[in-house]
C-alpha cells in the first residue's frame, strides 16, 4: 500500500508542479448569480458540452431548474441527456474505467471548482487553450500545462493559436508561450460571443459551487437590516436604566 | 429575599427544594459589578453567546453530518444543499468557531490590559487559559469533519508534532491517530471528542470560571479593589446590581457583535479564505499533498514560532512554552499595580509590542516560510525576530517587576469613570 501510494505521488507531483508553474494572467469573468440569464445559458452550454465527461454529482437537476425558473419540463428535454430523472443527481454517464483509458485520468467532480480554483482559474482555462501537436488532444493549456483535457468548445471558438516570446534565463534563451491568439472565423462564434459563452459557464459553475449564494444575501440584508432597529431599542433600553448611575 | 424573606407561590415550592431564587441573587441579581466597565468588558459575555451559538448550531449539524471517511464530504454538501437551512447552520458554526477566538482573544487582552489575572484572581485565569487549550483541541477537532484536503493534511501535520517527542513519540502519535496515517479510525474518535467529551469539559470550565469570578469579584479598568469602600448595607459603593444594568448593557453589545457576525455569515462565509479554506472545498485525498498547508487563522501565530525553530522537537517544545507560559502570567508579573493606567510606561510599551509581534507571527504562519516579507525580510528570520521578542515580554516582566524596576502612578481610592 505504501509502495503504491509514492508510486502515486511521483506520477502526481510533476503534474502538481507544472500546474502551480502556469503562466497565465487570470482573467475577471464578472460573475454575477443573479443574472438569471447568463445561469440559464450556462447551464445549456455545460450540459450540451460539459457534462459528457464531467459530473457536478452534489447537485440536483431539480435544484437548477428551480433556482433558475425552468419549468420542469423545458429542463428534462434540454438538460438531461442520460434519461435521468429531474430530481436526480447531475452525473456524468461516462464510466470512470472508460475515461482512464481514453483520457488517461477520471476528469474532476466540478460541482466546488469555483469554490477551491475561483471562478477567475475557470474563465481564463476555458480561454487559454492553444494548438500544441505534441499532445495528444491537439492542444495545451497555458494555464494548466499538459492538461489531459481536449478543447471541448473548439467549434464554438476554433482553435487559438499559440503566441511565443523568447525569455533569458541564468543565460540560457528558451522559447516560450505566452498568450494565444485566436484566427478570425475560426469557429461558430465571435471571441465576443466566445468570452460571453464561457462567461456564462463559469456563471453556471459559480451558482453550482454554491446554490445559496444569491438567497442569502437577499436575506441577510434584511437580518442586518432588523438588527440595526434592534440595536437602537438595546442602546434606548440601555441608556434608560443606565441614567441613574453616576 | 436573600435578607431570608422567604417566597411564595410556586417560586416558593420550587425554593424550598432548589436554590433557584438563591442562585438567581447570587449571581445576577446581587451579584455587585463595578460600575465604570468599558468596551473591553463585553467580550466575557460575547464568549458566552458564542458558545451557545457553537452548542445549538453543531447539535443540529450532527443531525445530518456522518462521521465516515467515504461520507463526511458529501454529508457536509448534503447540509448546505438539501437539508433545510443547512448552508446557515453550517455558516453559523464555521463563523463561529473563528468569532471564538476573537472574542476570546479580546477577552484576554483585557486581562493582560487591567491585570485581571493578579492576586486574587489566579484561578480565573488558569481555568480561563484551560477553556482556551480545550477550545484549541475542539477547533482543530471539528476542522477535521468537514474531511477536506486542509482538514486532512492539516490533522496529519499537527499530529505528527508529538512524533517528536523522544522515545514514547511516535507511537503516541499512531495511539492518538488509531492508525497509522489520518484515516476514517481518526475521523470517528475526533468526531466523538468534538461533540461529545471536549463540549463537557469546555461547559465544566466555563461554569468553574464564573464561579471563581463571582467568589472575588470583577475587576475593572482601575484595578481598584471595590470591596474595601461599602456603605451600610455591605453593597460595595462602586458596585451595581449585574442585573438589570449588565444585562442590558451586555444585550447592548450583543446585538453589535451580531451585526458584525451577520455580515460575515451572510456575505462573506469564507473571508478571503480566513475561516474556511479553499483547498478544503476538495475531498481529502490522502495521495495528494496540497501546495502550501497552513493552518486556520487562529492557531497560526504559535505555528509560526514552531516553525522558526529549525528542530522540530525543539519547534514543538518552544510553541508549548509559548502557550504554558501564559498559565503562569499571575507569578511572573509581581507588579503592585494592576491596571496598565497606573504601571509604568515600559510596560506599557512592552505590552503593545507583545500585540503587534503576536499579529505578525499569526500573518507569518499564514503564508510559506520561504515566502519574502514587503520585499526585505524572509518569513523565516521575521518569525524567529518575532519569536525571541514573544518571549523576552514574558522575562521583561519579570525582571521589571521582581527587582522593583517599576515606577507605579498612584491608584486611586474609588474607581474614576473616563
Amino acid at each position: 500500500m505504501r509502495k503504491l501510494a509514492a508510486a502515486v505521488l511521483l506520477m502526481i507531483l510533476p503534474v502538481a508542479v507544472l500546474a502551480a508553474e502556469g503562466g497565465a494572467q487570470l482573467m475577471d469573468p464578472h460573475v454575477d448569480v443573479t443574472d438569471t440569464a447568463s445561469l440559464q445559458r450556462g447551464a445549456k452550454l455545460f450540459t450540451n458540452y460539459c457534462m459528457g465527461c464531467h459530473s457536478l454529482k452534489y447537485m440536483r437537476y431539480q435544484r437548477v431548474a428551480d433556482d433558475l425558473n425552468i419549468p420542469d419540463d423545458v429542463a428534462q428535454k434540454y438538460l438531461i441527456w442520460d434519461g435521468a430523472k429531474l430530481s436526480d443527481m447531475m452525473t456524468s454517464a461516462m464510466r470512470a474505467s472508460d475515461a482512464k483509458q481514453w483520457l488517461g485520468r477520471v476528469p474532476p467532480d466540478l460541482t466546488l471548482v469555483t469554490r477551491y480554483r475561483g471562478p477567475e482559474w475557470v474563465y481564463t482555462y476555458l480561454n487559454t487553450f492553444y494548438r500544441d501537436d505534441s499532445q495528444p488532444t491537439g492542444v495545451n493549456n497555458l494555464l494548466l500545462p499538459g492538461a489531459a483535457m481536449p478543447h471541448v468548445l473548439w467549434r464554438l471558438q476554433g482553435i487559438p493559436e499559440p503566441v511565443h516570446a523568447e525569455e533569458t534565463e541564468g543565460g540560457e534563451t528558451k522559447v516560450r508561450v505566452v498568450g494565444v491568439k485566436v484566427p478570425k472565423n475560426a469557429g461558430a462564434m465571435t471571441q465576443a460571443q466566445y468570452h460571453e459563452a464561457t462567461r456564462d459557464i463559469t456563471n453556471f459553475l459559480t451558482y453550482v459551487g454554491e446554490p445559496v449564494r444569491a438567497t442569502r444575501q437577499r436575506i441577510g440584508f434584511w437580518v442586518i437590516l432588523f438588527l440595526l432597529v434592534f440595536f437602537g431599542v438595546a442602546f434606548m433600553l440601555k441608556r434608560e436604566f443606565w441614567k441613574d448611575v453616576h | 429575599m436573600s435578607d431570608g424573606a422567604k417566597t411564595s407561590g410556586l417560586r416558593g415550592w420550587i425554593d424550598d427544594r432548589f436554590p433557584m431564587t438563591k442562585m438567581w441573587e447570587e449571581h445576577v441579581a446581587r451579584y455587585y459589578a463595578p460600575k465604570n466597565f468599558n468596551f473591553w468588558y463585553f467580550f466575557g459575555s460575547l464568549a458566552l453567546l458564542v458558545l451557545v451559538n457553537q452548542i445549538v448550531s453543531g447539535i443540529w449539524l450532527t443531525m445530518n453530518y456522518t462521521p465516515d471517511s467515504d461520507l463526511a464530504f458529501s454529508s457536509v454538501q448534503y447540509i448546505m444543499r438539501d437539508v433545510q437551512w443547512g448552508w446557515l447552520i453550517r455558516y453559523m458554526h464555521s463563523t463561529g468557531a473563528s468569532a471564538f477566538f476573537i472574542v476570546v482573544y479580546l477577552h484576554m487582552f483585557r486581562a493582560l490590559l487591567y491585570g485581571s489575572y493578579k492576586k486574587p484572581r489566579e484561578l480565573i485565569w488558569i481555568f480561563g487559559m484551560l477553556i482556551y487549550l480545550v477550545l484549541m483541541a475542539e477547533a482543530f477537532m471539528g476542522y477535521l469533519l468537514p474531511w477536506g484536503q486542509m482538514s486532512y493534511w492539516g490533522a496529519q501535520v499537527i499530529t505528527s508534532l508529538f512524533g517528536a517527542i523522544p522515545g514514547i513519540g511516535h507511537d503516541l502519535m499512531i495511539w492518538i491517530r488509531g492508525d497509522y496515517n489520518i484515516s476514517g479510525v481518526t475521523l470517528n474518535r475526533f468526531f466523538a471528542l468534538h461533540v461529545a467529551a471536549l463540549p463537557l469539559v469546555l461547559v465544566f470550565l466555563v461554569v468553574a470560571h464564573i464561579l471563581a469570578l463571582h467568589e472575588v469579584g470583577s475587576n475593572n479598568p482601575d484595578g481598584v479593589d471595590i470591596k474595601k469602600n461599602k456603605d451600610a448595607n455591605g453593597i460595595p459603593k462602586d458596585g451595581i446590581p449585574f442585573h438589570p444594568y449588565y444585562t442590558v448593557k451586555d444585550l447592548m453589545g450583543a446585538v453589535v457583535f451580531m451585526i458584525f457576525f451577520a455580515g460575515v455569515v451572510f456575505f462573506a462565509p469564507t473571508f478571503h479564505d480566513l475561516f474556511l479554506e479553499a483547498p478544503n472545498f476538495q475531498p481529502a485525498d490522502p495521495l495528494q499533498t496540497p501546495a502550501h498547508i497552513a493552518p486556520v487563522w487562529y492557531f497560526t501565530p504559535f505555528y509560526s514560532i514552531l516553525r522558526s525553530v529549525p528542530n522540530k522537537l525543539g519547534g514543538v517544545m518552544a510553541m508549548g512554552s509559548a502557550i504554558f507560559l501564559l498559565f503562569l502570567l499571575p507569578w511572573i508579573d509581581r507588579g503592585k499595580v494592576r491596571s496598565h493606567r497606573y504601571r509604568g510606561r515600559l510596560y506599557k510599551v512592552a505590552l503593545a509590542l507583545l500585540i503587534i509581534v503576536f499579529a505578525i507571527l499569526g500573518y507569518l504562519g499564514t503564508i510559506p516560510p520561504t515566502a519574502t516579507v514587503a520585499g526585505v525580510i524572509q518569513n523565516k528570520s521575521l518569525a524567529q525576530i518575532c519569536s525571541v521578542l514573544y518571549f523576552s515580554y514574558f522575562i521583561f516582566l519579570f525582571i521589571y517587576t521582581a527587582f522593583g524596576l517599576e515606577r507605579t502612578k498612584p491608584v486611586p481610592e474609588r474607581v474614576t469613570s473616563k
